[in-house]
């Protein structure tokens, strides 16, 4: 449970930096930077959400008995 | 009380989602895709359990394993169809959902051929 909850404070957490460097970044004018700082935040949250869909689409498959 | 851990699970996720949504919609996505998952990895186990008192029951009822095995492989279909298919539509893309609905419902047609066609035999043989 304490596990699962961390992931979710863990992806708010990228969300809200990301959000906060792109402002940063665009107020001094480095607009592309900010771009690719949203890309890597974005790389990031889907490496984990992916990790979490394959145990997710694992564990249906083996109580349903999908093979 | 699994349940209010469940309840407070899906405030706060609900509360965090809000929040990063107005900034960044992408990552709202993804964290909604995040919540779906954890809250139905929570309650699988259970439905784990009650799946394996149904098989003791078609055991004892004589029933043959084959047309369980046959629902539990379509519930899990329409599970995983529909879970998929929500976060496109909660994420604005209702024709890939749609499209995401109906390869399940081809899946799931595939699946339950053979049963049709036992039926079918089954009639076949009470014809004279």
């Amino acid at each position: 449970m304490g596990n699962s909850v961390d992931i979710i404070f863990k992806i708010a957490g990228v969300g809200i930096l990301v959000a906060v460097l792109n402002s940063i970044l665009k107020a001094a004018g480095k607009e592309e930077q900010g771009h690719l700082v949203t890309l890597a935040g974005l790389a990031i949250v889907f490496i984990w959400v992916v990790q979490l869909l394959a145990s997710l689409f694992d564990q249906v498959k083996s109580v349903f008995k999908l093979f | 009380m699994e349940v209010m851990q469940i309840v407070a699970f899906g405030l706060i996720a609900t509360v965090l989602i809000v929040v990063v949504k107005s900034q960044r919609p992408e990552l709202g996505v993804l964290l909604s895709v995040a919540a779906g998952v954890i809250l139905f990895l929570l309650v699988l186990d259970k439905i784990g359990s009650i799946m394996d008192v149904i098989k003791e029951l078609t055991d004892r009822a004589g029933i043959s394993m084959i047309y369980l095995g046959t629902i539990l492989k379509i519930i899990g279909i329409a599970y995983i169809a529909e879970f998929g298919a929500q976060i496109c539509r909660d994420a604005g893309e209702g024709a890939v959902a749609t499209k995401i609905e109906f390869a399940a419902k081809i899946m799931i047609m595939v699946l339950a051929v053979p049963i049709v066609v036992a039926v079918l035999q089954l009639l076949l043989m009470l014809v004279p």
